[in-house]
Parts: C-alpha cells; sequence; structure tokens
C-alpha cells in the first residue's frame, strides 16, 4: 500500500482519513467515487444476473403461490421442487438433455480432432496445395450460416440424416474458424524443437502428436469449450432438421413447451432453468477460458 | 533464423517424400466437412435461387423469376425492413454500452473479477432460454410490469404491439451480447496508455472530456469491429423475435424478420427451396454490403 504515497501533484488533495484504495495504476481512488462504481456495478448485476433469478424463483414457486402478485414476491413463500417434477411428466425433459449432452460431447470431440489436425496441416506441413487449403477454410468462414441453412437442410435430407442427432452435429462438426484458430496457435510455436523432434527421426505424426499438441493446450481447450457451448445453446439448425419429438435437444423441447404450455409460467421457467444450469456451472469453473475465447474468436471473426 | 527454417523446410519436403499421404491425411476430415456442409451448400443456395425447386421437387430453371417475385411479396418486404430495422437500433448500442461497461469493470477494486464474470452470464446462456426468461418478465402479468403498475405507469403490452415487441427484442438482443463485446473491449482498453489519460487530466480535462477525446479515439479500431460483428449478426436475427413474437411473427406477421422468412418459406416437406433460397441471396448481399460499409466508413475516418 505504500505506493498510495506517490500521490500525484495533479491530484486534489483527499483527506487524510479516506480509506486507500487503489487502481491499478497504484493511483487512489476518491471515496465518492468509489462509491458511485458500486453503485452502477450492483445496478448492472441486478440488471444481468437479475433475470435469472427471477426465473429460478419463479421455479420454485407452488401452485398455490401467486407468482403475478403486485408488488411482486422476489422469493418464493414456500419453496419446492415440484415444478421440476412436472417438466419432466410434460415432455422428457431428462432425455432432451441427454441429446443436448450426446450433440455437445460429439461436436467438441470432433472440432478438437478435426481442427488440431487441419490447423497443424495448414501451419506445418509443406504441400502443394496449402494455400488453397487455407483459402477454402477462410471463404467458409466468411458464409453466413443463417444463409445456406435451407441448402444445408436439403444436403441432409440427400444423405437420409434429417432427423437425426447425427444430422444435427455434422455441419458445425469442424468449423472453419477453429481450423483457423489452431492454425495460428501452431504458428505461434517456435519451429526449432519440432526440427529438433525431425533430425531424432519423428515422423510428422510423432511430431504432432508428441511435441506440437501439448504446446496448444490452451487453445484446444477454447475450442473445446466454444464448441461445447455452441452445440448446446444453438437453436435454428436444430429446429429445422430436428422433426421428430422423441430426437429434440433441450432448446428444441423448451421452444416446444413454451409453444404448449406458454401460460404455464412455473412450468417454463422451470424448463429454462434446467437447460442453463449446466452451463452456468461449466463457465464458473473454466472462466479464463471463455473470455480467452471471446478474445482469439474476434480477431479472427 | 531464416537458414534454420530454410532448412527446416527442406527437411519437411524430404518427410513429405517418406510420408506422401499424410499432410492430405491431417487436412482432409475439415476439407470433407467445410466442403459438403458449407461450400457445397453455398454454391447450391446461389444455384436454387434461380430455380423453382422444393423439398420434394427437383424443380428447373426459372430464371429470374424468384426475384421478381420477391420485388411483389410484402412479406419480403416486410422482412427486409425489420431486419435493417434490428441493425440500426441494436448496432449503436452495441457499440457504445458494452465500452462504457468496459470502463466501469476495468479498475481492479475489490471483487471486480465477480462483476466481470456475472456481467458475461447471459453470454453463456442459450438465446432460447435468455428469450424464455424475458417473455416471462414482459408478460402483460410479469415482474416488469407489476414493477411499472406498482410505480404508477400502468401495464405495457411490450409483447402485444407490433413495434413494442421488435424493440423488445432488440433490447434482448443488447442485454445478450453486453458481456461478449464488453471482454472485447477490455483488452483494447488495456492498451491504452495511460500518459494519455494523465496528459489530458493535467489540461484539465473532465471524465467525459476524455472519454471522447482520448478513450474513444484509442479504442475506434475495436469499435470499428465491434459494429462489423454486431451488424452482421443483427441483420441476421431469428430466435429472439421468433421466441418473442412467435413463429408466425408476431400480430399479421408483422414482426417477421428476413431469416425467419428463409426458414418458413424453405423447410418442411412443402417448403419452396427455391424462392427461399433467393431470400437467402438477399441476406449474403445485405451482410457483404454491411461489412464493406461498415470499413470503408473506417477508412474514411482514418485519412
Amino acid at each position: 500500500m505504500s505506493v498510495a504515497e506517490k500521490v500525484r501533484p495533479v491530484q486534489a488533495p483527499v483527506p487524510a482519513r479516506e480509506p486507500r484504495v487503489t487502481d491499478e495504476h497504484g493511483r487512489r481512488i476518491r471515496v465518492w467515487e468509489l462509491v458511485l462504481r458500486y453503485v452502477l456495478l450492483l445496478a448492472v448485476l441486478a440488471l444481468t444476473v437479475g433475470p435469472f433469478l427471477w426465473q429460478l424463483s419463479t421455479s420454485l414457486k407452488g401452485p398455490t403461490e401467486d407468482i403475478y402478485s403486485s408488488p411482486p414476491s422476489f422469493l418464493p413463500g414456500h419453496p419446492t421442487l415440484h415444478n421440476y417434477e412436472r417438466v419432466a411428466n410434460t415432455i422428457p425433459v431428462w432425455d432432451y438433455a441427454f441429446n443436448s449432452l450426446k450433440v455437445a460431447a460429439a461436436n467438441v470431440v470432433t472440432n478438437c480432432v478435426g481442427s488440431a489436425l487441419a490447423g497443424y496441416a495448414l501451419a506445418r506441413l509443406r504441400y502443394r496445395g496449402r494455400r488453397v487449403a487455407t483459402l477454402v477454410f477462410i471463404l467458409a468462414m466468411l458464409v453466413p450460416v443463417e444463409g445456406i441453412i435451407i441448402a444445408q437442410f436439403t444436403t441432409m435430407r440427400e444423405l437420409g440424416l434429417n432427423n437425426t442427432l447425427v444430422g444435427v452435429v455434422l455441419p458445425g462438426c469442424i468449423a472453419a474458424m477453429n481450423v483457423l484458430l489452431m492454425r495460428n496457435a501452431f504458428l505461434n510455436l517456435p519451429y526449432e524443437i519440432e526440427e529438433a523432434a525431425y533430425v531424432d527421426g519423428a515422423n510428422a505424426w510423432q511430431r504432432f502428436l508428441r511435441i506440437a499438441l501439448p504446446s496448444v493446450r490452451g487453445t484446444l481447450a477454447v475450442v473445446a469449450i466454444f464448441a461445447f457451448m455452441g452445440a448446446w445453446d444453438d437453436f435454428l439448425w436444430p429446429l429445422i432438421v430436428l422433426s421428430d419429438p422423441s430426437k429434440f435437444t433441450l432448446t428444441i423441447g423448451l421452444n416446444y413447451l413454451h409453444g404448449t404450455f406458454a401460460n404455464d409460467e412455473r412450468l417454463v421457467a422451470a424448463g429454462t432453468v434446467i437447460a442453463v444450469a449446466p452451463l452456468i456451472a461449466l463457465f464458473a469453473c473454466l472462466q479464463r477460458y471463455f473470455f480467452r475465447g471471446v478474445g482469439e474468436g474476434a480477431v479472427k471473426g | 533464423m531464416a537458414s534454420s527454417t530454410l532448412s527446416g523446410a527442406r527437411r519437411v519436403q524430404r518427410v513429405r517424400r517418406q510420408l506422401p499421404t499424410s499432410p492430405w491425411l491431417f487436412a482432409a476430415p475439415g476439407l470433407l466437412i467445410t466442403g459438403i456442409f458449407i461450400l457445397y451448400p453455398f454454391v447450391s443456395t446461389l444455384v436454387n435461387a434461380f430455380t423453382d425447386r422444393r423439398t420434394l421437387i427437383p424443380g428447373k430453371f426459372v430464371g429470374l423469376a424468384n426475384f421478381r417475385e420477391l420485388l411483389h411479396d410484402d412479406m419480403f418486404w416486410i422482412g427486409l425492413r425489420n431486419s435493417t430495422l434490428y441493425v440500426l437500433g441494436v448496432v449503436p448500442a452495441l457499440v457504445l454500452l458494452p465500452l462504457l461497461l468496459a470502463l466501469l469493470v476495468q479498475k481492479n477494486i475489490p471483487g471486480i473479477t465477480f462483476f466481470r464474470s456475472a456481467f458475461y452470464t447471459p453470454v453463456v446462456a442459450s438465446i432460447v432460454v435468455v428469450g424464455l426468461i424475458w417473455v416471462w418478465l414482459l408478460d402483460e402479468r410479469g415482474l416488469i410490469n407489476s414493477l411499472l403498475e406498482g410505480i404508477g405507469v400502468g401495464r405495457v403490452g411490450f409483447l402485444s404491439d407490433q413495434w413494442l415487441l421488435l424493440l423488445s427484442a432488440m433490447a434482448v438482443t443488447v442485454w445478450k451480447g453486453l458481456g461478449y463485446y464488453m471482454i472485447i473491449y477490455l483488452a483494447a482498453l488495456a492498451n491504452v496508455p495511460r500518459e494519455l489519460h494523465e496528459a489530458a487530466a493535467v489540461d484539465g480535462a473532465g471524465a467525459v472530456r476524455r472519454f471522447v477525446t482520448v478513450t474513444v479515439p484509442a479504442v475506434r479500431s475495436t469499435m470499428v469491429l465491434v459494429g462489423a460483428l454486431s451488424s452482421v449478426a443483427a441483420f441476421k436475427v431469428f430466435s429472439e423475435v421468433y421466441l418473442m413474437a412467435g413463429p408466425s411473427g408476431g400480430p399479421a406477421g408483422e414482426d417477421t424478420t428476413l431469416v425467419m422468412l428463409v426458414q418458413r418459406t424453405g423447410t418442411g416437406l412443402t417448403g419452396r427451396v427455391g424462392y427461399a433460397s433467393a431470400l437467402s441471396v438477399v441476406v449474403f448481399v445485405v451482410t457483404v454490403a454491411l461489412m464493406l460499409l461498415v470499413l470503408r466508413a473506417d477508412r474514411r475516418e482514418e485519412t
């Protein structure tokens, strides 16, 4: 805290009893500014997290409790898990969750393996056509998915894969953006280590698996997390490709629940909590990869 | 350095001779998937736009008939209007608000990492969850209306009026995007030299003045990036409006967006693939135009 003594002349003299909270440059933050900051932070917190808590609260309110009361009651009077039982009796919500999990897990595996392999080829292996291959992925990244979704649907029909979970996964299973992310990660590795391995007689597969891949674990984790989140949260594509209610993923199931039982707010609330809880848990555990992904994705995107 | 990479290249070329197929094996899965599910559908969208193909009928070449039909299709103009309004409404908010938010969470005061993470939560949630949360919040008898009634404003039909519905959907898009662009801005702000701020402070510039003369010019290229990303995303809006207005696009379909129209026209067993492809081509053209527009505005400002 000694840095706080270095008060710069430009700063107004401050009363001595002020608590010494400093910013990242070691400059003292005035109390009124600090209070203002926390007031604003709490206001934004209420705006961003409040809606989730209200949904949670609604889902825990029993059938006799008035959920429309004015003024609203923010906490459930007698919290109950009754609505979660009812969701499971209304739609096969756990099957849908399992379908979402299968789709998300498959998406993680294919994206990690596929984009690491392709990214390594683009970054390290010399072969004719490498520039063309890179260009293919760059062009693919620029194609707006919403614009080709009908053609993707007819392609899926031609392959006989519409209305299957495989059909849900396939179009995004090796996203071009992930390939380019991995390519950049491999390009940033020093070449010398792999060269040394080559001198020791390691072939391309060995250098990829033993040397290059372990060095890009961070980027791989980003790819994995965004692949999981993308698949778990996706709506438009599964909505188009899935028509059989037994194959629904959670998002499509929720949309169905909302369309059919729109006036049963407690039921819909319980369904949304089931859908969002796993991702919030994942985010809470792996925050730094989420933030890192935003940075890397934005630079490419 | 240069010589070592050169010899490295030569050595790798020798490896290529040993394992002639391996580079292509590495790239093959990615190229196959991209080719079959992105590039082929892209080309086939361009081709189908000039046919009367339906889901179950192959269709034949019809020239510009689909595009002529577009011009007389009220629903197309409604969709184009709504998607354009969406860009105009959402983009300024998503360029400015996350920047202010980033400034708010930039200083390392106690507990700030918690706030940063909390503000990011809406980004993590599925758009379906977010849409349904807001449908309930904005319900005729929902939380926001009971609060409004409590302060004497009275209940507002957020989800029943055509324009209020579109505005509410825009607000939801902004709400969900705030945290994402906040993180992008945080990275940009970290690179702003603090001497600039100090110099401005010495010159007696207040907080607003410093924001306009120091912060904004320093993160201008990031603002352009956010503008480009958010305008392209806003024009392609689907889920928010679909969930809040319903599949048919609200009262008399007046809230239909262009991508909702693509989805409604082109899917199902009676889907008009040809016509939906023509609509998709419009989506492509506007998306590319938006990107060029934003980037060009950037260049003009620079000179």
